[in-house]
C-alpha cells in the first residue's frame, strides 16, 4: 500500500486503453495539460478486446486497487466489433467478480473516443478518486501474495 | 542474456521541465539487463537519432526503450532509426512520458516517479518482444465489380481509367440497374437514360473492361491482393458472341404474354427479349420459363430467323474461375414490397402504383410510352396523391427503421413533372418530413411546392378505400391544420422504402464482409473509411452501403474506385506483423476464435501431428492468415487455451507490463 | 434398461457399426462407478453397469475414442447436451459416433446415502419414486429426493438434443426455477458475506485438477495453466489467490459452453460447489443476453462470441443486486 506525504492513501491503478481511441484520448488530455492523478498507469493495446480477463485478476494479484478499461465507443471500434466482445466479456467478468464479493467499483469499463481528452481525464480523476474512498484492496489483499 | 539501451528525452523543456530525466535514466539503468541509460534534449533528431545508433552498434543492444512522447506520435521515427542501425523495429519499445506523464502532472517527484515506473513497464515488455518481420504478398492486378448499376459502372469505368482491368459482374441479362428504369434525375431533370446510356457505351467499348452479364458470383476464396473468384455465367440460350442485337428474334417469337420485369410488369415481352432498347450487351436472351422450344421441344422459330445463329438452345451454365486483387461489392438496393401494409390498397387497387412504377408509367420508353395513364382505365388522372415514408422510418415490425433518403427528392420531381406536363392535374403530397439536404435539393422542392403548386401536406396517411366509381378514397389527416381530409384520388403513388438487394447477404457471407442489421455492408469507418469494407480488399459502392441517390452514389462510386487504385498500384503489400498466431499444439480447433474474427483471417486445417510415443494424430487446428489479419486481438481472448497470441501484444507482453506497473 | 443396453451394444458391435463401446464399469465399490470402453461383447456382458451411480459422464472420453474408430456412447440428457456441445466446437465427428440416448431420472449421491447413517452398500435399485439401497447389513429403502445428487434434484431437462436412436421414452425439458435457487441465495447476500463464503470455499482446493480433467467443456488439448507462454502457469499454487484466479478463469472460458452438467462439483475431493460458478454466467447470460443453452444445436452462436449493439453496459453490473 502507497501512501503519500500526508499519511493518505495512494491507490494503484491500471488502466487498459485501446491503442486507436482511449490511448489517443488519453494523448489528447496530455496535449490539452488536463491534469489527473499521477498514480494512474496506462497500459497501450491495440483494442479493448484485447484485454484478457487474466490480465485484469493478474492486476489485483500483483496489487492494483482499481483496473479501468476504456475502449472506442461501440459502433466506433477500429476493428468494427472489438468493443463489443469487450463489453459482454467485462459485464460477466464483473458481475462474476461481484459475485466473489470483491467491490465492484474496483472495476470499470469506460468508452472515451480519440476527440474525448476531456473525458478521458475526468474519468480517470473520477475512478482515482472512488479507489482512494474505498481504500486499498484489502479483500484481494488478503488472497494476493505480497512479497 | 539481454541487453537493452534506455534513452530518455528532454523534448526540451516539455518532459525535462517536470520530469527528473537524469534520475529517470539512472533509475532505468540499474534495471537488470540494462546496459546504457542516457538522457538527451531532443531524442527524435537527428543526431538523437544517431545516438541510438550508435548505441545500439557499440552495445550490440538487442532490445531499445525510449522514454519520449507517444508512440502515436514518433514510434515510426524510432523504429526506423533502430533498423538502420541493424536492431530489429519491433524490438523498440516507447514509454510515454509527455502527453501521459509531464504534461498532465505538475508535482516533479510524482511525474518523475511515474515516469520510472513507465520506463520499467516497457523495459518488461522489450525484454519479451521477439523480431518481427512484416510479410509480403503479391497483388493480382485485376478488380472484381459485382453489380452493374450506375455505381459499379462508375467504379469500374474509373479503375478502367486508371489502366487495371476490370470485370463487371451483372446478375441481370444488361448493365444499368436501377438508374436505367428512370425516366428524369433530380435536381436537373436530365433524362436518365441520356447520361446513363453512355457510360454504359462505354464500359462495352473500353478495353480494360469486360461485362459478365446474367452471371453470378458463386465462391470467393483469398484474401487482399489474392481473391479467386468462382463465377457462374448463366445460359442465356443465345451465344453473346455471336448475336448482334438486331431484335428479329424478338419480333417473330410468338410467345407475347410474358411480363415485362424492365417495365415492372405492367405491359408484356417475348419469351425471346432484350430488356430495353439500350441494353448493354445488347444481346437477346431466351427465358426457358416461356420458351415453348426450352419447355416442350416445339417452336424453334427464333433460330430459323437469326441470320448469324446465334441461338443455342442447348447452351448451359458455365463457371469461369478469375483472379482478382480487389472486389468491389456494388449490388444496388431494391424497393421494399409494400403489399403487406393492407391500408394503403396496393394489392386491391391497380392504381395504387409505387414510385419507381410511376416512373415507368413517365418514361417515353414505358409501358404508356410516356403519357401518364391510370393502370386500370388507361384514363389521365386528374388527382394523384403521393404518400411519403412506406415502410421507411418504421418501427423495425413494421418496416425499415432508417430513411430511404432519395424518396423525398424523386417525389417533388415526380409532382413538379406531373403539374408541368398536366396543369389540370391535382397533386398532393402527404409526408413526416420533407427531408432536402444537397445541392440545390431544398430550392428544388421549394420550387414543386410554390411555383407549381404541389399540395404538401403534413400528415399521415390511414387507409386508401377502392370506390365503386375507380376512384380511390385517401383518407388521412393534415397535422398543421389539425383536421381529417378524404381525397378522391384518381392515382395514389407510394414512396416504397429501400433495401438492400437480397443477394448482398450471400455475398457477404462469401466476401466475409460484415453487414448491419439490416443487411446494408458495414465500412471500415463510418467517417475515415466509408468506402472500405473491414475486410481487407474489399470496397463498397453504391446503395449497398445504404441509402443515397445517384449523385452520392457516383461520388461513393469514384471513392471507392481510388481505393481500389490504390491497392492495385501496388507490387506488393506489406503487411502489420503485428498479427495474431495460433501454436498448433495447444489449439483445440474449437472455431471460437474464428467466430469473433471480423475479418474472416482463421481457418481451420486438420493437421498430423507427431505425438511422442510416436504414432500420428490428425487435429483440427487453427491457422491465421497474416495478410488478413489486422491484430484486434479479439481472438486472444476467446481462446481457452492461450493458443492464439498476438505479436507485440503477446499475454506474457502484457502481463510483465502490469507486474511492472504494480510492483 | 441394462440388459436392453447390453443388447444393443452387443448389436452394434457385432453388426460392425462400432468398434468399441463407452459404458459404465464398477470400480472397488458397488458406488465407485467410472465410464469404461468395451471393446467385445465378453467384457460388455461382464462389466456393463447402468444404475443410479452411473452419474459420470461419458462425453469427454469421446474425443480420445472417437479418433480411434466409430464408437457407441450411451447418453444420458445431460450428457447429450456436452456432446452436442463438442459436437459444435468440432472436437468429435459426428460420423466417428453411434449415439443412444438413454432416459435417466436422477443418479444417487453416495455422500448423501452415507450422511443417512447407511453404511456397506453393495448395490442400488430404482423403485418407483425411491431407492433400495442394499447393503451388507441389508436393503434400504430411502426416499428419491432424499439422496439424488444436487444437479439432479433441479435437472434442467430429460431431453436429448442430439442421439441416433433412443432407448426408452424422451423426455421433456423442466423449469429453471430451482436451478438458479443457488446463485440467487448467493446474490442476495452482502458483498462481505459472499466473499466469506468464497474464501471458504475457495481456500480448500488443492489445485488437483480434478474439476478440469472431468469437465466436458475443458478439454483442452494444453490447458492456458500448463502454457508457459500464458504468463500465469503455475503447477502449485504460489499464493491463495492463484485458486481464485484458477477457478475463475476456467469458469469464465466455460462460460457459454458449459452445460451445467455438474460433474465439476461431483468429482471435487473438497467438495466445493463450483456449480455455482458455471451456474452464475448462466443465469447473468440468460438475464442479460436472453436464455442460451450450451450444447441445444451447433448453429445458435455462443453468446461470448456474439453480440448485440444494444447489450448492457458493463456498468449494469455496479446497478443490480447488494453491494
Amino acid at each position: 500500500m502507497q501512501v503519500n506525504e500526508t499519511g493518505a492513501f495512494v491507490p494503484t491503478v491500471v488502466a487498459f486503453c485501446c491503442n486507436w481511441c482511449s490511448y489517443a484520448g488519453a494523448d489528447l488530455s496530455g496535449t490539452n495539460r488536463l491534469q489527473y492523478p499521477s498514480n494512474i498507469k496506462i497500459i497501450r493495446v491495440p483494442c479493448s478486446c484485447r484485454v484478457n480477463p487474466m490480465f485484469i485478476l493478474r492486476a489485483f494479484q500483483r496489487g492494483a486497487d482499481g483496473v479501468i478499461l476504456c475502449g472506442c465507443h461501440p459502433g466506433d471500434c477500429h476493428y468494427t466489433t472489438g468493443n463489443y466482445y469487450t463489453r459482454r466479456r467485462m459485464t460477466l467478468l464483473f458481475s462474476m467478480l461481484d459475485y466473489l464479493g470483491i467491490e465492484r467499483e474496483r472495476t470499470r469499463v469506460e468508452w472515451v473516443s480519440a476527440a474525448e481528452g476531456q473525458k478521458f481525464a475526468e474519468t480517470m480523476k473520477s475512478f482515482a478518486a472512488e479507489i482512494a474512498a474505498l481504500g486499498p484492496n484489502r479483500r484481494l489483499e488478503d488472497l494476493r501474495c505480497r512479497k | 542474456m539481454q541487453k537493452l539501451g534506455v534513452f530518455v528525452c528532454h523534448c526540451g523543456t516539455n518532459i525535462a521541465a517536470t520530469v527528473d530525466v537524469k534520475a529517470v535514466a539512472e533509475a532505468l539503468g540499474r534495471e537488470p539487463s540494462v546496459v546504457v541509460s542516457t538522457d538527451y534534449p531532443y531524442m527524435c533528431s537527428e543526431s538523437g537519432q544517431n545516438l541510438i545508433k550508435d548505441a545500439i552498434r557499440e552495445h550490440s543492444l538487442d532490445g531499445v526503450v525510449i522514454c519520449s512522447c507517444s508512440p502515436r506520435m514518433h514510434e515510426n521515427t524510432f523504429r526506423k532509426a533502430a533498423a538502420q542501425a541493424g536492431l530489429n523495429p519491433y524490438m523498440v519499445e516507447i514509454a510515454n512520458i509527455r502527453e501521459q506523464c509531464s504534461w498532465i502532472h505538475k508535482d516533479r517527484e510524482e511525474a518523475t516517479e511515474k515516469a520510472i515506473v513507465l520506463g520499467r513497464a516497457a523495459i518488461a515488455k522489450v525484454l519479451l518482444n521477439t523480431p518481427l518481420t512484416a510479410g509480403e504478398s503479391p497483388v493480382t492486378k485485376r478488380a472484381l465489380v459485382i453489380g452493374g448499376g450506375i455505381a459499379g459502372i462508375q467504379t469500374a469505368l474509373d479503375i478502367a481509367e486508371a489502366g487495371f482491368p476490370v470485370d463487371i459482374v451483372e446478375k441481370e441479362p444488361t448493365i444499368g440497374g436501377k438508374m436505367a428504369q428512370l425516366d428524369k434525375t433530380f435536381p436537373t431533370l436530365d433524362c436518365a437514360a441520356c447520361i446513363l446510356t453512355p457510360k454504359m457505351v462505354d464500359c462495352a467499348q473500353n478495353e480494360n473492361i469486360r461485362i459478365l452479364s446474367f452471371s453470378e458470383v458463386e465462391e470467393v476464396t483469398g484474401f487482399v491482393g489474392n481473391f479467386t473468384a468462382k463465377i457462374r455465367r448463366k445460359a442465356r440460350y443465345v451465344d453473346e458472341t455471336k448475336c448482334t442485337g438486331c431484335g428479329l428474334c424478338t419480333e417473330k417469337c410468338p410467345v407475347k404474354k410474358v411480363p415485362n420485369e424492365f417495365n415492372l410488369g405492367m405491359d408484356n415481352r417475348r419469351a425471346v427479349y432484350i430488356p430495353f432498347a439500350q441494353a448493354v450487351p445488347k444481346v437477346a436472351r431466351i427465358d426457358p420459363d416461356w420458351c415453348n422450344m426450352l419447355k416442350n421441344g416445339k417452336c424453334g422459330l427464333c433460330s430459323k430467323v437469326c441470320t448469324v445463329g446465334a441461338i443455342d438452345y442447348k447452351q448451359t451454365d458455365t463457371v469461369l474461375e478469375e483472379h482478382y486483387g480487389a472486389i468491389v461489392a456494388a449490388t444496388g438496393y431494391e424497393p421494399i414490397k409494400v403489399d403487406r401494409y393492407g391500408e394503403y390498397a396496393y394489392a386491391q387497387s391497380k392504381d395504387v402504383i409505387t414510385s419507381l412504377e410511376f416512373e415507368r408509367l413517365t418514361n417515353a420508353a414505358g409501358p404508356t410510352s410516356g403519357t401518364l395513364l391510370r393502370p386500370s382505365d388507361g384514363r389521365h388522372p386528374h388527382t394523384i396523391v403521393f404518400i411519403q415514408c412506406v415502410g421507411s422510418r418504421c418501427t423495425p415490425e413494421m418496416g425499415k427503421t432508417y430513411c430511404s433518403k432519395i424518396c423525398c427528392m424523386y417525389t417533388a420531381k415526380h409532382a413538379m413533372l406531373t403539374r408541368e406536363k398536366y396543369p389540370d392535374t391535382d397533386v398532393y403530397v402527404f409526408y413526416i418530413d420533407v427531408r432536402t439536404p444537397g445541392k440545390n435539393f431544398d430550392e428544388f422542392y421549394r420550387r414543386a411546392a410554390e411555383e407549381y403548386g404541389v399540395h404538401y401536406i403534413k400528415g399521415a396517411v390511414g387507409k386508401v378505400m377502392p370506390r365503386a366509381d375507380g376512384t380511390l378514397d385517401v383518407q388521412a389527416s393534415d397535422l398543421i391544420m389539425n383536421e381529417q381530409l378524404h381525397i378522391n384520388a384518381d392515382l395514389v403513388v407510394l414512396a416504397a422504402a429501400i433495401e438492400p438487394s437480397k443477394t448482398a447477404r450471400r455475398l457477404a457471407t462469401m466476401l466475409t464482409a460484415s453487414m448491419d442489421t439490416n443487411d446494408f455492408f458495414t465500412e471500415a469507418h463510418p467517417k475515415l473509411r466509408p468506402v472500405e469494407s473491414p475486410t481487407a480488399g474489399i470496397f463498397l459502392s453504391g446503395v449497398c452501403q445504404g441509402p443515397k441517390d445517384i449523385p452520392e452514389t457516383v461520388s461513393q462510386a469514384s471513392a471507392c474506385a481510388a481505393k481500389v487504385i490504390g491497392l492495385l498500384s501496388k507490387n506488393k503489400l506489406t503487411g502489420n506483423p503485428c498479427v495474431a498466431h495460433s501454436d498448433e499444439w495447444m489449439c483445440n480447433g474449437c472455431s471460437n476464435c474464428a467466430s469473433v474474427c471480423p475479418y474472416g483471417a482463421i481457418t481451420y486445417l486438420d493437421k498430423d501431428f507427431r505425438m511422442p510415443d510416436r504414432s500420428t494424430k490428425t487435429r483440427r487446428v487453427a491457422s491465421v492468415n497474416p495478410a488478413v489479419c489486422q491484430g484486434c486481438g479479439a481472438c486472444t481472448v476467446a481462446c481457452p487455451s492461450g493458443a492464439m497470441d498476438l505479436y507485440g501484444f503477446s499475454n506474457s507482453q502484457i502481463m510483465a507490463e502490469v507486474d511492472a506497473i504494480c510492483k | 434398461m441394462q440388459e436392453m443396453m447390453k443388447k444393443r451394444a452387443m448389436e452394434l458391435l457385432a453388426d460392425g457399426t462400432v468398434t468399441r463401446v463407452i459404458g459404465w464399469r464398477r470400480g472397488e465399490f458397488s458406488y465407485d462407478i467410472s465410464p469404461a470402453v468395451f471393446e467385445d461383447a465378453a467384457q460388455i456382458e461382464r462389466d456393463f453397469v447402468w444404475d443410479a451411480f452411473c452419474g459420470a459422464n461419458v462425453s469427454k472420453y469421446l474425443i480420445r475414442e472417437s479418433a480411434k474408430g466409430r464408437v457407441l456412447a450411451f447418453l444420458k440428457p445431460c450428457d447429450a447436451f456436452s456432446m452436442n456441445q463438442l459436437l459444435a466446437e468440432h472436437r468429435v465427428k459426428r460420423e466417428n459416433v453411434y449415439l443412444i440416448g438413454i432416459p435417466c431420472a436422477g443418479k444417487a449421491d453416495i455422500d448423501r446415502i452415507k450422511a443417512r447413517g447407511i453404511d456397506g452398500v453393495t448395490g442400488i435399485e430404482e423403485d418407483g419414486e425411491a431407492f433400495v439401497v442394499h447393503t451388507i447389513y441389508g436393503d434400504e429403502r430411502v426416499g428419491r429426493a432424499d439422496v439424488l445428487a444436487e444437479r439432479c434434484l433441479v435437472c434442467k431437462s430429460k431431453r436429448h438434443p442430439v442421439y441416433d436412436e433412443l432407448l426408452g421414452e424422451e423426455g421433456e425439458d423442466l423449469p429453471d426455477d430451482a436451478r438458479f435457487a443457488g446463485v440467487e441465495k448467493l446474490e442476495a447476500m452482502t458483498a462481505e458475506e459472499r466473499f466469506a463464503f468464497w474464501r471458504g470455499e475457495l481456500s480448500k482446493c488443492i489445485r488437483c485438477n480434478a474439476c478440469r480433467n472431468v469437465c466436458p467443456a475443458c478439454t483442452c488439448e494444453n490447458c492456458v495453466f500448463d502454457n508457459p507462454d500464458s504468463g500465469i502457469s503455475q503447477k502449485a499454487a504460489a499464493d491463495p489467490f492463484e485458486e481464485n484466479m484458477y477457478h475463475i478463469i476456467r469458469a469464465f472460458h466455460v462460460a457459454g459452453r458449459c452445460t451445467d452438467c455438474g460433474e465439476c462439483s461431483r468429482v471435487c475431493p473438497e467438495h466445493i460447489p463450483l456449480h455455482l460458478l458455471n451456474r452464475k454466467f448462466i443465469k447473468d447470460i440468460d438475464e442479460l443476453y436472453g436464455t442460451y443453452r450450451a450444447g441445444e444445436d451447433d448453429e445458435t452462436k455462443n453468446p461470448l462470441t456474439s453480440f448485440t449493439e444494444g447489450d448492457a453496459e458493463p456498468a449494469v453490473v455496479r446497478k443490480r443486486g447488494r453491494a
